[in-house]
C-alpha cells in the first residue's frame, strides 16, 4: 500500500483512530509519519481545530466580509479565528461576538451559559456597570450645570476607579 | 505517599477513576497560543503565587516542564496527570501538582489553568467540590476572563460555559468482546457525551479502557452535567456487569482468562499492547471473583507498567525488549508465581 500523503513511498506506519466508535484508519510511510508527528505515543493528538469553523466559514456570502475587523487587544481577525480554531484572547470573543454566535450554536446547541459564575468578574462588572452609570449621571449634572454635583460624581467615579 | 489511582473506589469493578477539569484564564492576557514565552513564564508565575498562597490547603509542587526529562514527562501523561499535548511540547509550561497527585494544574497548555481532580472509582460529585473550592480561590486572587452570556473563555470554543469536562475511565472488556462498544458509543454520542479511547482526541482503546465524558459545555450546569453522567455510567457499569456474568458462563470465554493469568505469570517478555490484553482479562476475572487478586494491585500494575513510567522509573531510555524484560518481571512480582 502507498503512503497516503506522499503517494510516492510504501506505507509503514498505520495509524487507527476511534472515536466515538467509528474508526478511521491512515497509512503513511516513515518519513511523512515523522513529518506529521507520528513518532511516539504522543502523536496523533493535535487536533485539527481550523476545521471546526471550516463550514461556517464556506456558509458566509461573498463578500459579507467588507471592513477587516481585528481585535483591540490581540490583534486577530476572524480570519485568523477561522484559520486557525484558535480564539486569540478573552477580547476576541466580544469583537466576534455576532459572528462566533452560529459556530457556537452548532457546537453546543445553545448559546446562553448557565452554571458557575465567576465572582470577581461579576463583581467587576457590577463596577463598571456602577461607574457607566454614574458618568450618565455626570454628564445630565454638567448639563444642568449643577457643578457641586459633578463634582461629587467626579470624586465617587474616581474613588471607584482606583479601587483595583 | 499513596497515590490516589492505587485506591478502590465506588463502582471500582468497572469505574476506574473519575476525573473533573475546569479550564480558567486570565483576562489580562491572550490565550497561551499567541503568548510570547515570557509572558507564558509571566502567567505561571501568577497562578503559582494564587494557588501556592499561604492558608491554602493543597501543598502544590511547581514544576517547570522543561527541567524533565522526556520518559518524566510522558509518563506524567500515561498517568493522566497532564494531557498527552502539554508533555510533546513542554517550553513554557509548568505543573502544579500534590503530593498524591490527585489534583494537578497544566499552566499554559490550551488555557492558562487546565485545574484536574481525579479520585477512584465513580465520584463525580466529590471531585467537582474539590475542583471548585480550588476554583474559587484562586477566582479571588486571580482575574478570571469571564463573560456572562458565554461563560469562561476558553481558548476553544467548545470549552465555553462552565468549561468543565467531566471523564469517567471505564473498564469494559465483557461488552467490548461481545461488539458492543460502537453502538453504545453512538447512543451516548446522542446524549452529548463522549467515549473514546482511555487518551482522549483520537486515541485508540487498550486494555478496554474507555473515557466517558460531558461534551456540551455551554448552557448546561456543572451539577446538570454531572447527573447526565452519572446516570449513563450507572447504565454502562449495569450492561457490563450483566454481560460479564454472561461471558464468564461460558467455559471457552472462562478459559480465556485463566490462560491469561497463566502467561502474565510467567512470562519473559511482554509487550505493551501484549500486557494490556492480558491484564484486561484477568482484570474482568478478578472483578468477577472469579480469580483472587485485588483490583487496587492491579490497577496499580495498568498505570505503572506503562512504556515511559517505566523508563521514568529506571531513570533511563530502556530498549522495548528491556522493557518488556522489565515489564514481564515485575507483573511476576505482583501476580505471585515464581519459579
Amino acid at each position: 500500500m502507498l503512503c497516503q500523503n506522499c503517494e510516492r513511498h510504501e506505507a509503514t506506519t498505520h495509524i487507527k483512530r476511534v472515536v466515538n466508535g467509528e474508526t478511521t484508519a491512515t497509512h503513511l510511510c516513515s518519513e511523512c509519519a515523522a513529518n506529521l508527528g507520528y513518532g511516539d505515543f504522543l502523536s496523533g493528538f493535535s487536533l485539527n481545530l481550523g476545521g471546526l469553523f471550516e463550514n461556517f466559514a464556506s456558509e458566509r456570502p461573498k463578500g459579507a466580509e467588507t471592513s477587516l475587523q481585528l481585535c483591540p487587544k490581540c490583534g486577530s481577525s476572524f480570519k485568523d479565528i477561522t484559520k486557525s480554531g484558535k480564539i486569540g484572547c478573552a477580547e476576541c470573543y466580544n469583537t466576534f461576538y455576532e459572528k462566533l454566535l452560529p459556530t457556537l450554536q452548532r457546537i453546543h446547541g445553545r448559546i446562553r451559559h448557565s452554571g458557575k459564575v465567576s465572582e470577581a468578574a461579576c463583581e467587576e462588572n457590577k463596577k463598571l456597570n456602577r461607574i457607566e452609570a454614574l458618568r450618565c449621571k455626570l454628564n445630565v449634572a454638567v448639563e444642568e450645570q449643577n457643578y457641586e454635583l459633578a463634582a461629587e460624581l467626579r470624586d465617587e467615579i474616581r474613588e471607584l476607579e482606583k479601587e483595583d | 505517599m499513596e497515590k490516589w489511582y492505587i485506591e478502590k473506589g465506588d463502582q471500582g469493578d468497572i469505574v476506574l477513576s473519575t476525573r473533573i477539569r475546569l479550564a480558567r484564564n486570565l483576562r489580562e492576557y491572550p490565550f497561551p497560543s499567541k503568548l510570547s514565552l515570557e509572558d507564558r513564564r509571566a502567567v505561571n508565575e501568577l497562578i503559582k503565587d494564587a494557588a501556592m498562597a499561604e492558608g491554602n490547603p493543597e501543598k502544590f509542587s511547581y514544576i517547570e516542564m522543561d527541567a524533565l526529562t522526556r520518559p518524566q514527562a510522558v509518563s506524567l501523561a500515561e498517568r493522566h496527570l497532564v494531557s498527552p499535548e502539554f508533555a510533546s511540547s513542554v517550553e513554557g509550561r509548568a505543573l502544579l501538582l500534590t503530593p498524591d497527585e490527585s489534583v494537578s494544574i497544566m499552566l499554559c497548555e490550551e488555557d492558562h489553568i487546565r485545574l484536574q481532580v481525579m479520585k477512584a472509582g465513580l465520584a463525580l460529585n466529590e471531585a467537582f467540590e474539590a475542583a471548585d473550592a480550588i476554583d474559587s480561590k484562586l477566582d479571588a486572587k486571580l482575574k478570571y476572563a469571564f463573560d456572562e452570556r458565554i461563560g469562561y473563555l476558553t481558548q476553544c470554543p467548545t470549552n465555553l460555559g462552565t468549561a468543565m469536562r467531566a471523564s469517567l475511565m471505564l473498564h469494559l472488556p465483557a461488552l467490548t468482546r461481545l461488539g458492543h462498544i460502537s453502538r453504545l458509543s453512538t447512543s451516548v454520542s446522542k446524549l452529548g457525551m463522549t467515549m473514546r479511547g482511555a487518551y482522549g482526541e483520537g486515541s485508540e482503546p487498550k486494555g478496554d479502557i474507555y473515557q466517558l465524558s460531558n461534551q456540551i459545555t455551554l448552557g448546561i450546569t456543572e451539577a446538570a452535567a454531572l447527573e447526565n453522567l452519572n446516570s449513563i455510567a450507572a447504565q454502562l457499569v449495569g450492561r457490563e456487569r450483566e454481560a460479564a456474568k454472561l461471558m464468564l458462563e461460558k467455559p471457552e470465554s472462562a478459559d480465556k482468562v485463566w490462560r491469561a493469568l497463566g502467561v502474565l505469570q510467567t512470562a519473559r517478555l511482554l509487550s505493551g499492547d501484549e500486557f494490556m490484553e492480558l491484564i484486561s482479562l484477568v482484570r474482568l476475572g478478578a472483578a468477577n471473583g472469579m480469580i483472587d487478586i485485588e483490583l487496587e494491585k492491579l490497577n496499580e500494575l495498568i498505570v505503572s507498567m506503562q512504556p515511559a513510567t517505566l523508563n521514568a522509573r529506571e531513570e533511563q531510555n530502556l530498549t522495548p525488549s528491556q522493557r518488556d524484560s522489565l515489564r514481564a518481571l515485575a507483573v511476576r512480582e505482583v501476580l505471585g508465581i515464581r519459579f
